[in-house]
């Protein structure tokens, strides 16, 4: 096919770009502006409390909710102007995992992270698709028994690293993880951070995680960025941010109940 | 005035949200349609629900209609005595279950189960990010839910309303046999002899319309649910009233196009 292949970004340009990000639902206006760039091969860290619209940051990246105004480039290609069909050949190249997992209940877990080899697929195939979902299983540390079951007989835990085994199944280029330990014990969230840490060395994938679990942004984390009333206010490495003043991030990073963020009590 | 105006007012917002609903439901039905005839196709999702649209509905099914055939024919023999042509059993109860029964209480007896389920079923995967992941894993939800599902109801609806026309027939017969003193040979032929095919395709090509409705009212409400486990638990019931709502309008409408004029 003589398709023309759409302008290649420059290679030291971001590969994910929010401009200026809007987003509101009815009054409640969540994204107020947000500018964050996150370059190839980094690993960027999302913080923020609870509602503050960091799920509906990445979901405005994936084309899964449309922002009121902006721009999000993703690769070079405004992502938020793409049609469904468009949109394909990028989501091909990317792994997300969401907040709870998103595994399809009605599929064995194997299936969920075959997912996108399932369709269509002959006996051959999909015997070869089965191996390849075991082996990314093996990496996230479930065994073949696991893949046979159905999600709602696996722990949270089991459920959160199937998760991430079929947002590997891939081997995205672009990958987007939200909020990986919630829920889960602090073992299982080290298994979890170093994993996704692991995916990102050795791949060299653009990573953008979301959390307000600090373990995670020390293990996961180039770069991190703290999202505040639907702004980015803070930007910077883990060094920096261990040794900034600023009050919103040494309150966020300490815990503590009292500063600028006001806790809902 | 002013209250003429906020009387008026009060009676067009429902009329204008319902003519928008209409027009969304219809949107996302053309939607349906259109997937269905335009590959991809998933084909392990359409027998999956074949298999529970059609296959686990058929006690329901046939439970309704053996007891609303035995309940037909004694109405029938009662309402019949009083004419003195107790004689007709055989042929009404053929005719009514074939044209209206059979397929009208099939129907809604499956939107109860069916579009329910359905509408809970995605709108749940909805609450639980399911819908957004088979986004992001390249696959069109309306392709991989809501096509097997709309062909699954067109034409396993038909093949279960097949039976319920047999067992509703069946249950006239029993009762005409046991309990009205029918000459079993006699009640055969009788209904042998009001057989005629357009009482059954009729009932058939309704079955084919209510499998749609069914299915694309529960998918509809499902992928509209609120947030949250109430949003789910009011799709399911918006799904089986506009469902069975939908079944009457277009039964009528159906009816008056086969046998009207
Ligand atoms: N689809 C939606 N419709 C309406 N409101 C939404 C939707 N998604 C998120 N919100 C609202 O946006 C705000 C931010 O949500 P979210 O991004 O999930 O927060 P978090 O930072 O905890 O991930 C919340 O107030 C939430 O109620
Ligand atoms: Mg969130």
């Amino acid at each position: 096919m003589a398709e023309t292949s759409p302008p290649k970004a420059a290679p030291n340009s971001p590969m994910i770009e929010w401009r200026d990000a809007q987003k509101r639902f009815g009054a409640n206006h969540v994204l107020r502006g947000v500018d964050l760039e996150v370059a190839r091969g980094e690993s960027c860290v999302v913080i923020g409390g609870s509602g503050t619209g960091k799920s509906v940051l990445i979901k405005t990246a994936l084309g899964l909710l449309k922002p009121d105004g902006g721009e999000i480039r993703i690769d070079g290609r405004r992502v938020d102007q793409l049609s469904e069909a468009a949109r394909v050949p990028l989501m091909n190249r990317m792994g997300v995992l969401f907040q709870g997992g998103a595994l399809f209940d009605s599929l064995k877990v194997w299936e969920n992270v075959a997912f996108r080899k399932l369709r269509g697929a002959g006996r051959k195939a999909l015997a070869e698709a089965k191996e390849a979902a075991i082996e990314k299983l093996r990496r996230v540390g479930l065994g073949p028994d696991a893949a046979e079951r159905y999600p709602a007989e696996l722990s949270g835990g089991m459920q959160k690293r199937a998760a991430l085994a079929r947002a590997m199944m891939a081997d995205p280029e672009i990958l987007f993880v939200d909020e990986p330990t919630a829920g889960l014990d602090p073992i299982m969230s080290g298994v979890i951070n170093h994993l996704i840490r692991e995916i990102v060395t050795e791949s060299g994938a653009t990573a953008v995680t979301i959390t307000h679990d600090l373990s995670t942004l020390r293990t996961v984390a180039d770069k991190v960025a703290m999202l505040h009333q639907g702004r980015i206010i803070w930007q910077g490495s883990v060094a920096e941010a261990d040794a900034d003043p600023n009050p919103y991030l040494r309150q966020f990073l300490a815990g503590r109940a009292e500063g600028p963020i006001e806790a809902v009590r | 005035m002013t209250r003429i105006l906020a009387f008026l007012a009060a009676l067009g917002r429902p009329v204008l949200a319902l003519c928008a609903g209409v027009g969304r439901f219809s949107l996302f039905a053309f939607g349906a349609f259109w997937r269905l005839f335009a590959p991809p196709w998933h084909l392990r999702e359409f027998w999956r629900q074949a298999l529970r649209i059609g296959y686990f509905s058929l006690p329901v099914v046939g439970f309704t209609a053996i007891f609303t055939g035995a309940a037909l024919a004694l109405q029938i023999y009662m309402g019949g005595a009083r004419f003195n042509a107790e004689q007709v059993v055989p042929s009404i109860v053929e005719i009514g279950i074939l044209r209206e029964l059979g397929p009208v209480l099939g129907a809604l007896m499956v939107a109860g189960r069916v579009s329910a389920a359905l509408a809970a079923e995605i709108g749940a995967m909805r609450v639980s990010e399911q819908i957004d992941a088979l986004r992001t894993l390249s696959t069109d939800p309306m392709r991989y839910l809501t096509a097997p599902r709309l062909a699954a109801g067109i034409l396993t609806m038909p093949l279960l309303i097949l039976v319920a026309d047999s067992l509703g027939i069946f249950g006239g017969y029993l009762v005409g046999v046991r309990r009205l003193g029918f000459q079993p040979d006699a009640y055969l032929q009788a209904t042998i002899a009001a057989f005629q095919w357009i009482d059954v395709v009729s009932g058939l090509v309704k079955a084919a319309v209510f499998g749609a409705v069914i299915t694309l009212m529960g998918c509809y409400h499902g992928f509209n649910a609120g947030r949250g486990a109430q949003g789910v638990g009011r799709a399911a019931t918006n799904a089986v009233v506009g469902a069975s709502a939908l079944i009457l309008v277009t039964n009528y409408v159906l009816t008056e196009l086969f046998f009207g004029s």
